[in-house]
């Protein structure tokens, strides 16, 4: 475990402290690609990422139903699977509140196939994990706090 | 170049539940190794499945999808012995396509 990195964090609240290595160029964001959404992945706050994505401020629904685990003992492999009962669901994301960067996937729902997906993700800390649904031109979204016992984003 | 794809195609009463499993570090460019250099960022951006010549679903990944991705999702339709084709593609460039059938 890298207990320079925890500590670093710890002192600058995170965000304070990553700004501050992007600019000094110890991160770079090596995501150049045609067609990958590159400004809503490297969003870092959810406000940000509902902006980019267009999704203003997305009322809460319980026809979004977010599958995760309460608490994951392992931060670097956490299941969560989303299903929208909400008809013409056409888009779907997952985010990950807590995570440097918010956006952990997106999917694209063409007619025919059900809105109804699963994967893994890595959680740095305990944190809300958001499912936001676009059906109509509509968002929708629901959230879930999910507890991480090992965090997944360290060394 | 990466290692194959696992891809499960199963049809149920006119539904096609696809699970794939890929091989991939998707390191987040986060980390930093032994001797304290950052590891540079790797991981899937894209992928887009497709039930014979039918796009069934595109995905955009962000790094903060776990190392192996696993996938699954359900769409209408599909018969026995149809094709099922994954393909992604990474923020270095890197690309792979696999074809599974439905079972």
């Amino acid at each position: 475990m890298n207990h320079q990195r925890r500590d670093a964090l710890k002192a600058g609240s995170g965000l304070g402290v990553l700004g501050l290595l992007a600019t000094v160029g110890l991160i770079r964001p090596e995501m150049a690609h045609a067609a990958w959404n590159e400004q809503a992945f490297g969003a870092k706050s959810l406000d940000a990422a509902f902006e980019v994505l267009g999704a203003g401020k997305p009322a809460v629904s319980g026809d979004v139903v977010l599958n995760t685990p309460d608490i994951a003992e392992n931060g670097a492999v956490v299941p969560v699977g989303v299903v929208s009962n909400i008809p013409g669901t056409e888009y779907v994301a997952i985010m990950i509140e807590k995570n440097p960067y918010m956006l952990a996937a997106s999917f694209t729902i063409p007619e025919g196939t059900q809105a109804e997906v699963q994967t893994r993700v890595k959680m740095g800390q305990t944190s809300d994990v958001y499912a936001l649904v676009k059906a109509d031109g509509k968002f929708y979204m629901a959230k879930k706090e999910v507890k991480v016992t090992l965090g997944g984003c360290g060394g | 170049m990466a290692s194959p794809m696992r891809i499960r195609a199963a049809a149920k009463d006119g539904v096609t539940e696809v699970r794939v499993l890929m091989s991939h570090v998707m390191e987040t460019g986060q980390r930093k190794d032994s001797a304290g250099e950052v590891i540079p960022a790797h991981f899937i951006t894209e992928l887009t499945a497709k039930h014979n010549d039918k796009l069934v679903l595109s995905a955009e990944f962000g790094p903060s999808v776990s190392t192996n991705p696993y996938l699954a999702f359900k769409f209408k339709g599909g018969e026995k012995g149809d094709k099922i084709t994954v393909s992604w593609v990474d923020n270095k460039g890197d690309s792979r396509t696999d074809e599974a059938q439905i079972a």
